[in-house]
């Protein structure tokens, strides 16, 4: 057999071609496919999930859409309690996920000796392990009835005070309602968001780090003064992604939330959300139900969507601008 | 080693170059800052720095100069006690300032770095505005008084020779400096808590040669308030702004293939550049002239 | 001698107490932190091996899903293991030469492009989208019109993995040295040759860790699964038509039922489900371990 000429690529077409042999070019096409894959399917979801959805923006138009009025017996399917469930829901979990999760990957980064930081980013990751049903499983048949208790004492103890009471306030309470939903969204998202944190924090340079001892700050001066204001935006974006993520959360909200349609201040009342009707009615409904659940589907994925562009561009940005800098 | 002599800091150094400047400040007290005796620095178990013994007087300029390696970097970061920073290094010997044991059992690096401040080789202002840069360090010592922090940075821009470029800008990034600049923030921001001795770790090297004659210039006019210990890498530097000079020297220990830093001598710039005793510092300053 | 400058008072004692405190309490905060992430973690944990072990053995394992008035000790979660696995394995095969493939294309072929930013971009926003969302738009495009079946359920976990896959594979290979690259490509290799014979084999350990998460991942999502299969309680051994079940599924459904045999069937589900998904974490440790003694 002849000597192969080094100057021929093997399996192309003649010697010296300039044209790709064919194989590569195959695999260049079908490596390009595979990106695009992605891309199509966020359009697919899209466009597959309105045109199912369809006659619910049809027959109810933006009003109908929009209202607080959910009632499928009447075949009212008014949207808002279950944007507000999820709005609130999320909104506990982060006010609860985010201080915790800042102060691990302060912990991770600053305090901690090297040799110690691997044990526990793997119970963090542990965490991130359990499944989201189990968390569901846990919360309703353990956390929901140690809390009721809980929740009760606060809620008799506010009633009639003014703030606390519209929010903490309220009677015959179960262990179901927002305030679990949005404890157990916190546990969930805490993994993610202390992991994108720690990555953020760490990029601050170390000789401003020893800028700052160097003038004789303490490790809590020198976190101030030059670390956070570094991270700050990266901090955002991590809040962000966390947003997405305590958002979409399904069956863990879908077990615990309390499962009734209502809008209410009490934090302590049982209420609704986006992902968790979805997940619990949709078995059983048809005809408008159906699309109306659809339809609550389609603002999920945008809502979702738009939080997780915004974040994404806000943590590419402080990433090049602190490389930059 | 002999004592180093008193006398006054003279004028006629041997310049090889004409932009050369003439050291004019009246003699020094002659009093002891820092009294370093038989000190050893350790990063685990390499050892760094053996047996380094010196002292360093009042408003003088002392300037540490060797190879790379030689423990100058390392010795000038054991006076503020930043190598605590570095997990695993260990200091033993007598370092004294004052009178005082630096790494006494009751002594704060915190209070130590207040009164011995440190500027870097790369400048590194913070990601803040002029004016919050130079207020850190007052801040963060409890003055939340506006009036008197506004003084504080005028006085402290003034005295890094910065306060006529940047007076109208303050509210600007530190980031937004050049370098030459960008060091004389940092100069700044570390006169700005007051300390008594100014470390600096190679402050010109990473600046041209017009930002290097004006912190150069700087360091000449910072003596009289403060007590200058610089590690430098350009000759030449330290005979234009040192009054005395530390000559370091990386020792190799085939048999073990460590690198150790020692100090082989030190002196008055003028003795050292002139008529070193070590056959080594000979070597040294010589090979780089001319 | 020299004079020994001294200063009336040569203090370099601790610093003002409150400086002192204020950094002692922000430390303490933060291991109060993480106090409160091993807590939840720590009783979630003692909970299903409790309540599950009991109710766990070889019968369990193997024997059908009884109707939920059943007490704890008949039955088992036979269907819903195989079919985790079944389900689960389909997804895998279906999502991992894709993620990988898109991956390559990211990293070897688009480059600095702007087609492969928007690509890598869009991926790190696919990872966002909700898991119901998925299983929403499998059941809009497929179970519509070919009913409910395993593939279907697949098709969503896959949907799940894919962008997962694509970003961790995207980072094993931007750490493979350039080099690698240049000396196969100086024997005169087509591209797509380099990428097989060079790039992916040094990458390999950390591509195959990155998808074993991904499968644990996917192990444990329920609502993918929710409108593709259908949840019943036969076992299915054909993937690829009629209803079927999962552990997470079951769960879920048990989850909700009043009856205590159900429930206790349920912890027995909570615990198989999370021992296999720390098995599939603890080998993608491993292989991550065993990569990094092959590489550099």
């Amino acid at each position: 057999m002849a000597k192969a000429d080094p100057a021929v690529p093997a399996g192309s077409a003649h010697p010296l071609s300039r044209r790709r042999p064919l194989g590569d070019r195959v695999f260049a096409i079908i490596a390009l496919a595979s990106g695009l894959l992605v891309l199509v399917i966020l359009v697919l979801i899209a466009v597959s999930t309105s045109q199912q959805a369809s006659s619910w923006f049809t027959t109810e138009g933006l009003t109908g859409v929009f209202s607080t009025t959910w009632n499928p017996g009447k075949n009212q399917f008014g949207a808002v309690a279950f944007i507000y469930g999820t709005a609130v829901t999320a909104v506990i979990a982060l006010i609860i996920a985010v201080p915790i999760s800042l102060g691990m990957a302060l912990l991770l980064t600053e305090v901690v000796p090297r040799r110690w930081s691997r044990p526990i980013v793997y119970v963090v990751d542990l965490l991130a392990v359990v499944p989201s049903v189990v968390w569901g499983l846990w919360g309703i048949l353990v956390l929901a009835p140690w809390l009721q208790g809980i929740y009760n004492s606060i809620a008799s103890g506010v009633n009639g005070i003014w703030l606390l009471g519209t929010l903490f306030g309220g009677d015959n309470i179960s262990g179901a309602s927002f305030f679990t939903a949005g404890l157990i969204l916190a546990i969930m998202i805490t993994p993610i968001v202390t992991s994108l944190t720690r990555e953020v924090l760490a990029t601050t340079p170390n000789i401003d780090k020893q800028g700052a001892y160097a003038l004789g700050a303490t490790r809590w001066e020198m976190i101030r003064g030059v670390v956070l204001p570094h991270s700050q935006g990266g901090i955002v974006g991590s809040v962000l992604l966390g947003l997405g993520r305590a958002m979409g959360e399904t069956i863990a909200a879908a077990l615990v939330i309390g499962s009734s349609a209502t809008i209410t201040s009490h934090l302590f009342a049982p209420g609704y959300s986006m992902p968790a009707v979805i997940a619990n009615e949709f078995g059983e409904a048809s005809g408008e139900f159906r699309a109306a659940l659809m339809g609550l589907g389609v603002l999920l994925f945008a809502f979702t969507i738009i939080i997780n562009v915004i974040a994404r561009g806000v943590v590419e940005r402080s990433a090049r601008r602190s490389r930059g800098a | 080693m002999e004592q180093p002599e008193q006398d006054t800091v003279t004028t006629n150094m041997p310049q090889p170059e004409p932009l050369a400047r003439q050291a004019a400040e009246p003699a020094t007290t002659g009093r002891l800052i820092f009294d370093v005796r038989n000190v050893s620095i350790w990063y685990g178990a390499f050892k760094a720095v053996a047996d380094v013994s010196m002292p360093i007087y009042e408003n003088e300029i002392t300037a540490f100069i060797g190879s790379s390696g030689s423990g100058k970097s390392t010795v000038l970061r054991a006076f503020n006690r930043m190598n605590d920073l570095i997990p695993g290094a260990r200091t033993e010997g007598e370092m004294d300032y004052r009178g005082v044991g630096l790494y006494g059992k009751d002594v704060s690096p915190i209070t130590v770095r207040r009164r011995i401040g440190m500027v870097f080789q790369k400048p590194n202002p913070f990601p803040k505005s002029i004016y919050d840069n130079v207020a850190y360090g007052p801040r963060i010592n409890g003055e939340r008084n506006k009036a008197k922090l506004d003084e504080i940075v005028e006085r402290s821009l003034r005295g890094a020779a910065l306060w006529d470029e940047v007076k109208n800008r303050l509210k600007m990034s530190g980031l937004s400096l050049s370098g030459g600049q960008a060091q004389r923030l940092c100069i700044a921001r570390t006169i700005a808590v007051e300390p008594d001795v100014v470390l600096m770790d190679e402050p010109a090297s990473a600046l041209d040669p017009i930002a290097t004659g004006a912190i150069e210039d700087l360091m000449r006019e910072l003596k009289s308030k403060y007590t200058i210990v610089i590690v430098t890498h350009n000759m030449q530097q330290a005979t234009r702004v040192s009054d005395r000079t530390a000559f370091f020297y990386v020792l190799t220990d085939s048999k073990s293939d460590t690198r150790t830093g020692i100090l082989v001598e030190h002196g008055t710039t003028k003795q050292i550049f002139e008529d070193p005793q070590d056959s080594r510092t000979q070597a040294y300053v010589t090979g780089r002239m001319g | 001698m020299a004079v020994v400058a001294d200063q009336p008072n040569v203090d370099l004692r601790e610093p003002p107490s409150w400086r002192r405190t204020k950094n002692r309490i922000m430390t303490w905060l933060m291991v109060l932190a993480f106090v409160l992430v091993v807590v939840p973690l720590g009783f979630v944990l003692f909970t299903v091996i409790a309540k599950g072990a009991s109710v766990i053995s070889w019968q369990f394992l193997t024997a059908d899903i009884p109707i939920n008035v059943m007490p704890a000790n008949v039955g088992g979660m036979g269907p819903a293991i195989v079919g985790t696995i079944e389900i689960t394995a389909l997804a895998t095969v279906i999502a991992v030469p894709l993620g990988v493939l898109g991956a390559i294309y990211i990293n070897e072929y688009g480059g600095k492009g702007l087609l492969a930013q928007v690509v890598r971009f869009m991926a790190d926003v696919m990872t966002g989208v909700p898991s119901i969302v998925m299983g929403l738009f499998i059941f809009s495009i497929w179970t519509l019109h070919y009913g409910f079946s395993g593939l279907g359920g697949a098709f969503a976990l896959a949907c799940l993995m894919l962008p997962i896959v694509i970003r961790s594979t995207e980072e094993m290979l931007k750490l493979v040295p350039d080099s690698l690259r240049q000396g196969s490509y100086a024997l005169g290799a087509t591209k797509a040759r380099v990428t097989m014979t060079v790039v992916l084999p040094a990458a390999l350990g950390g591509i195959v860790s990155g998808a074993l998460l991904a499968v644990a991942r996917a192990a444990g999502e329920t609502a993918p699964l929710l409108f593709t299969i259908l949840t019943v309680t036969t076992v299915n051994k054909n993937v690829f038509y009629g209803p079927n079940t999962s552990l997470p599924s079951q769960i879920f459904a048990n989850a909700s039922s009043a009856f205590t045999g159900a429930q206790a069937r349920g912890w027995g589900a909570a615990l198989t489900l999370i021992v296999i998904a720390f098995i599939l974490m603890i080998v993608a440790r491993l292989v991550t371990a065993r990569f990094a003694r092959y590489s550099s």
